[in-house]
């Protein structure tokens, strides 16, 4: 008779790069699990007659299934499953908050760890990768229906919307505006948490079903989504991202040697600036920066500014290490990686040295005070606490506001009072007919998860739609 | 990939081409920009279009070797690509019936000019030129500024051409002897920072075409950060074109400076690389 097994209520951990070594390279810091470590963390997986774990997840991924397939070691299987609902499963097993989304569901959760589900949807991802020969045989493409859709962007959003159209006949063409697909996943996320080969890959999977990209196509200056819809383009998504780097405000902010993370990050990410001179981007490290916010893109712009050779880098945050909006896992790996945060710290202004470049950041403590409208207690300047922090580069990482292009390009397109496309989170759907709208340019800035699933549900709901017109 | 229909060497320096980019060229406007990536391991940069051609599908680009991008660009030829061509980017120039207008182009300057001006004069403008070089050899284009202007000055510095001086000079006499109604310069941001400066007294309305560094060019990076009348702008989506009187041009010159050393370090390499070709 087999034994019971008891389930171990710790999972498996992922090994790591040691962050001595990490912190000077680009290369992923999770190495991933290997088959055993996978199989062990799939066994712990009770299988639950109805799994909450799914009703976490926005594009509804059919977790206990594909871990079901994994242990049994079907991998094909379990790859075919988690791709029939994610169709970027490499970059989703990487960079979504499954802390926040399926895993918390998990009933291991409250007995232990729960099943780490983010590193097994990884590991599945990973073995496609690795064995074309096995999966280069299926067949993505189906036959086209004839009808044509745009869809403006080619970030998490965008991908999302593509492959469900076209996994339904579709004749989908993407609209990217910089010279490489993926958006936020390729000029934003960095190379150390999310591989460039890894998004590539999964591009080229979305490209596999039929979607034609089209890249330098700055949709609302070449063409504009009415002049799409006039092309035979019987809908558009708009789904162009982020936008516009917010900045502070503060005097000094347009020295020299100031970065938006946005920038920072495009410049090293996108252009490989971290590869100068070999590429002929340049950017500036040395010394001492200062990455103010205390969000992700935050804790990217730091660790990216370490690997690119500074000195020392800080993280200035206004509010408590409560109230940051970083995951918790990018604080501790900044953190190992020798990131210091200064916390409870307000930037007053720049000051600059010589030939315009910042030199300084002046500085006052803060106090929290009561909540304010976002659930956080409100930061509160403390008088007589003014001081300088003598820095070389600073990186603003304060989120951002929609890209104007769009909007301005297009007669009848409601916004909302911050600027974003007024958009019926159901479906997609905006004050234009026959225009739908996903991800950052709809709700600010927010994460690839959410994003995909507002490309799922417009899908969804132009499927319908187009199916309506026939 | 972009192929160049047509490449010709207005000086050994400065090099135009033909670009095939039809959907651009549709949309084209005087005042925009595309920004270009020669290859793989290239910068984008930011380049006024100098004409475009709807019929043909082609966009007119000049440029002159600075740096290492626009070195790289150089060895290009007719029938080679360009890897990255986007656009049109920016806000179009203002194109309105102001009357006399005088039209102020520094170096290489002339080659987006020559839209504007052209625009201008079709609208009914009266349009006085003034074509500026530091000498004879790096003027191009006075012909084809000329089609388009009821006047034309030339100036050098070194007096090797035209009027000996800088293109403020005449500009200054200008205004004091005609009505102007509004100025447009494009060139340099020195040029264009002294233009402002020679007018503000004559309050006449200056457009200047802002040329900070760029990278994505779309307003999702905020490098090309421009401070107006007190209010950060970016270039690429606000502008590139702004009321030169609100510039604050000082600010400007230091961030275009912002990787001088890095420039300097980038040519270097590609100098020794192309030496052992």
């Amino acid at each position: 008779m087999a034994e019971k097994r008891k389930t171990n209520l710790s999972r498996v951990p992922m090994l790591k790069q040691e962050a001595e070594v990490r912190k000077r390279n680009f290369y992923e810091v999770a190495l991933g699990y290997t088959e055993e470590q996978a199989i062990e963390e799939a066994n712990r997986c009770l299988q639950c007659k109805k799994p909450l774990c799914k009703t976490g997840c926005p594009v509804n991924v059919d977790i206990p299934e594909f871990i079901e397939a994994l242990r049994e070691h079907d991998m094909p299987e379990a790859v075919r499953i988690l791709k029939s609902k994610n169709s970027l499963p490499g970059v989703c097993g990487r960079v979504c908050p499954q802390e926040t989304q399926c895993e918390i569901r998990c009933l291991l959760d409250k007995k232990g760890a729960p099943v780490a589900i983010g590193r097994l949807e990884r590991y599945v991802a990973d073995w496609e990768q690795a064995h074309p020969e096995v999966m280069g045989k299926q067949k993505n493409r189906v036959k086209s229906n004839g009808k044509r859709v745009a869809v403006v962007g080619s970030g998490p959003a965008g991908l999302t919307c593509a492959a469900d159209l076209a996994k339904r006949g579709f004749e989908v063409t993407i609209f990217e505006a910089l010279h490489v697909a993926g958006g936020v996943l390729m000029y934003g996320i960095p190379e150390f948490r999310l591989p460039k080969n890894v998004v590539q890959a999964e591009v080229d999977y979305v490209k596999s079903l039929g979607v034609e990209i089209k890249l330098n196509h700055v949709i609302g200056k070449i063409a504009t989504p009415d002049e799409l819809l006039g092309n035979g383009f019987g809908t558009v998504f708009l789904a162009p991202g982020a936008g516009a780097p917010m900045f502070l405000n503060i005097p000094g902010e347009n020295l020299s040697n100031i970065y938006s993370a946005n920038e920072f990050l495009t410049r090293t990410n996108l252009m490989k600036a971290y590869l100068f001179p070999e590429y002929d981007t340049p950017i500036k490290v040395g010394g001492r920066v200062a990455v103010i916010g205390g969000g992700n893109v935050a804790m990217d712009a730091s660790r990216c500014a370490l690997r690119l050779g500074a000195g020392e880098v800080y993280v200035i945050y206004r509010r408590s290490r409560i109230e940051m909006p970083a995951r918790a896992e990018e604080r501790e790996n900044a953190e190992e990686e020798g990131v210091l945060f200064r916390i409870l710290t307000n930037p007053k202004r720049f000051l600059g040295g010589e030939q315009g470049r910042v030199k300084a950041l002046e500085c006052c403590d803060m106090d929290l005070g009561e909540p304010d409208e976002s659930g956080r207690r409100r930061p509160i300047p403390k008088p007589g606490t003014d001081f300088i922090i003598d820095i070389d580069v600073a990186i603003v990482a304060l989120g951002t506001r929609p890209n104007p292009i769009i909007p301005t390009a297009t007669e009848g397109l409601e916004l909302t009072r911050w600027g974003t496309i007024k958009t019926d989170e159901a479906t997609g759907r905006t004050s234009k007919e026959r225009i739908w709208c996903g991800g950052d340019m709809a709700t600010g800035a927010a994460t690839v998860i959410s994003a995909m699933g507002a490309g799922r549900r417009a899908a969804a709901d132009i499927y319908a739609y187009l199916q309506g017109k026939s | 990939m972009y192929r160049i229909l047509f490449r010709e060497d207005l000086t050994p320096d400065i090099h135009l081409f033909k670009v095939e980019a039809p959907q651009i060229a549709r949309k084209a406007q005087p005042g925009q920009f595309v920004i270009v990536r020669s290859e793989e391991r290239g910068e984008r940069i930011p380049l006024t279009m100098a004409d475009w051609d709807e019929k043909e599908g082609s966009v007119t680009i000049v440029f002159m070797e600075v740096g290492t991008t626009t070195r790289k660009l150089a060895l290009l030829n007719a029938g080679d690509s360009i890897l990255d061509f986007v656009g049109p980017l920016g806000r179009p120039t203002e194109i309105g019936r102001f009357g006399t207008v005088v039209c102020v182009a520094g170096g290489v300057g002339v080659a987006p000019m020559f839209p504007v001006a052209r625009a201008l004069k079709a609208r009914g403008n009266r349009i006085i030129s003034i074509l500026g070089a530091r000498s004879q050899e790096l003027l191009f284009w006075e012909d084809y500024l000329r089609s388009v202007s009821h006047e034309l000055t030339v100036t050098t510095d070194d007096g090797s051409y035209g009027r000996k001086g800088v293109v403020t000079e005449p500009l200054k006499e200008l205004l004091e002897t005609v009505e102007v109604n509004r100025v447009i310069a494009i060139g340099p941001a020195i040029m264009m920072k002294f233009c402002s400066l020679t007018t503000k007294p004559f309050n006449v309305k200056t457009v200047v075409s802002l040329n900070p560094i760029m990278v994505d060019g779309t307003g999702m990076c905020g490098c090309c950060r421009v401070l107006v009348g007190g209010e950060t702008k970016f270039a690429c989506v606000d502008g590139p074109d702004f009321d030169g009187h609100e510039v604050d041009w000082d600010l400007l010159m230091n961030r275009q400076h912002s990787y001088l050393d890095e420039e300097k370090e980038s040519l270097e390499l590609w100098e020794i690389k192309i030496s052992g070709r």
